[in-house]
């Protein structure tokens, strides 16, 4: 038990997807213009990598991993597929992002219209595959941890996006010099949230 | 005064429209209004009439400063005479803290104000006061020891990445004063941390049995930090030249509270939420860092200093009423959490109050938006 919450703390905070490896940025520069779409945004990113990090898990323990087709019959135990896991990962999430895409279209059109040509390209956003490819490099040894590191990392990701969202609604009448204007500023905001965000490296769990 | 009143209005004319020096007038405006009472009328619109403005909010801050200022710059001499051995009176100890401590508010000032001025110029708005502060809370938070050029450098980023780029006092995000410290934490950590650093010894030679180790390292290396309460409430500790003394602290923030300058609300919550999480640390207590007494917690290191002058930092602190509550608890729940659970940081008020700096704009979007939830359901 302390382990999943170390885990989750440390999906959270230590290594935090946007502040720690800078992944999934187009997304969360894009779409962090106001709180509320943030938060649809940032709900559809946890749900997708709680989703596709364990599915992706099992894949690679079941059939991807050298030695792991052996359930089938002992003459696959030196199959190696590893090679092709970049594209089952992705054909994965490509699925999953489909189905949220359905979902958000079919409760919430006027979320889906404001997320726009984001919400698909979820399917392309790094912090997604890097989840799935974090869950393969740690070599975690449950299916439970797997997917409480999806979900951390995607309540981490999800608290990055509505925080900037919120910084980015209060400095909207602020008085920034003309050439920083959007973009510039809000490059400026992340790293200034990287700083703070750096209060929680070194700790160890 | 007859002296700058005159040389002022002698050279009024080229800084105003059509003047030779016309691009120059927010510095001539800078030090008008600085000396003087301004006896501009407004032109148009609605404005508030008040006896307080920016700059005596500004200067009420600097005066509450002061206590921590001047017994900070004794106990600068004080430790330096004890730690190389030396006899020293209450004069000399003072004397010598304040040579040390001079430059570096020098720099900190003129490098600052010399950003402040270059952007107000060359945007056209008239210098903001609120530099007054943050010029004097940097070198207050910075070792004893810190070398001019990497002041000057952080006092730089600070405040053209902290500040300016927002569109100066009033906009940025995060306090200035802890992202200059922040800044030379993360560049030059050596010269930041450790035991080296906050106590000057003139070249290392000291009395056997000298740590310069702040309480906050040893109790983090070995659960005990080697001084009493009262030492700790007194101030005589190693650390930055203002953070060590509480009772200094608490006489600027009753001046603070008196005046209404600082939120009470901010203050209070801050203090609430590092005994609090001190409290449940005594209670988990699984080494000797959790087990020590909460209120050791608010008066070691920069808790009481950041509580009382960086968490109400009216700019970068929550807006709204509730909202200074939750992020000033946060603050200091989160500060006692990095001290104990952080190797790496045995400070942990500076990076709470950033974090919460970050944050604070979304507490308070939630508490405007449960505001008018709540108000519509009346309505209904």
């Amino acid at each position: 038990m302390q382990d999943l919450a170390n885990i989750f703390i440390k999906s959270i905070f230590i290594d935090n997807m946007v502040f720690a490896y800078f992944l999934g940025m187009c997304s969360y520069l894009a779409v962090s213009k106001t709180v509320k779409t943030s938060v649809g945004m940032g709900a559809a990113v946890i749900f997708v990598l709680g989703f596709t990090v364990p599915v992706n898990y099992l894949l690679e323990n079941f059939v991807l991993k050298e030695g792991a087709l052996a359930w089938l019959s002992s003459d696959f135990a030196s199959v190696d597929l590893s090679f092709l896991s970049f594209i089952m990962f992705i054909a994965v999430i490509a699925s999953m992002v489909q189905l949220v895409e359905m979902l958000v279209e079919k409760f919430s059109p006027a979320l889906y219209s404001s997320l726009g040509i984001f919400l698909p390209l979820i399917a392309v956003n790094c912090a997604i595959l890097g989840g799935s490819l974090f869950m393969q490099e740690r070599a975690y040894t449950t299916i439970t941890e797997a997917t409480v590191f999806g979900l951390g990392s995607g309540l981490g990701w999800f608290l990055a996006i509505v925080g900037i969202a919120a910084i980015r609604e209060k400095i909207r009448y602020s008085n920034v010099p003309p050439a920083l204007r959007g973009l510039g500023i809000t490059f400026i905001i992340t790293g200034l949230m990287g700083i703070a965000f750096m209060s929680f490296m070194g700790i160890k769990l | 005064m007859k002296l700058f009143k005159n040389i002022l209005e002698s050279v009024k004319p080229h800084f105003m429209e059509g003047g030779k020096l016309e691009k120059m007038h927010p510095a001539y405006d800078a030090f008008e209004t600085f000396l003087f009472v301004p006896d501009h009328t407004t032109k148009a619109g609605s404005h508030i009439r008040d006896a307080i403005d920016l700059k005596r909010t500004m200067i009420t801050v600097v005066l509450a400063l002061m206590p921590a200022l001047f017994f900070g710059m004794w106990n600068v001499g004080q430790l330096h005479f004890t730690a190389i051995g030396e006899e020293f009176t209450l004069m000399s100890a003072f004397i010598f803290g304040a040579l040390k401590m001079l430059p570096l508010i020098i720099v900190s000032y003129a490098v600052g104000l010399g950003v402040e001025f270059a952007f107000a110029i060359s945007r056209g708005h008239s210098v903001n006061e609120g530099y007054l502060v943050t010029g004097m809370l940097i070198p207050m938070i910075m070792p004893i020891d810190v070398p001019l050029w990497m002041l000057a450098v952080s006092v730089i980023f600070a405040v053209i990445i902290g500040k300016e780029v927002f569109g100066g006092t009033g906009m940025n995000i995060m306090n200035p004063a802890l992202t200059a410290r922040a800044f030379l934490f993360f560049a030059y950590p050596s010269f930041m941390s450790g035991d080296k650093v906050w106590i000057n010894t003139a070249d290392g030679v000291t009395v056997d049995g000298f740590s310069g180790a702040t309480p906050l390292a040893d109790l983090a290396s070995s659960g005990d930090s080697g001084y009493s309460m009262m030492e700790m409430f007194i101030g005589m500790i190693p650390g930055s030249v203002g953070e060590t003394s509480a009772l200094a602290i608490l006489i600027g923030a009753v001046i603070l509270l008196v005046t209404g300058i600082a939120s009470w609300r901010t203050m209070l919550s801050v203090f609430a939420g590092g005994y609090v999480m001190g409290l449940l640390f005594n209670l988990w207590g699984a080494n000797p860092f959790m087990e020590i007494d909460p209120l050791a917690h608010l008066l070691l290191g920069g808790f009481a200093f950041g509580a009382v002058f960086m968490a109400t930092d009216p700019v970068t602190a929550s807006q709204t009423n509730r909202g200074k509550i939750i992020v000033g608890f946060l603050i200091g729940i989160l500060a006692v959490l990095i001290r104990v659970f952080n190797p790496a940081y045995p400070e942990g008020m500076m990076m709470a109050i950033l974090f919460m700096n970050v944050f604070a704009p979304l507490v308070d979007h939630y508490v405007i938006g449960a505001n008018i939830k709540r108000r519509l359901k009346r309505v209904n």
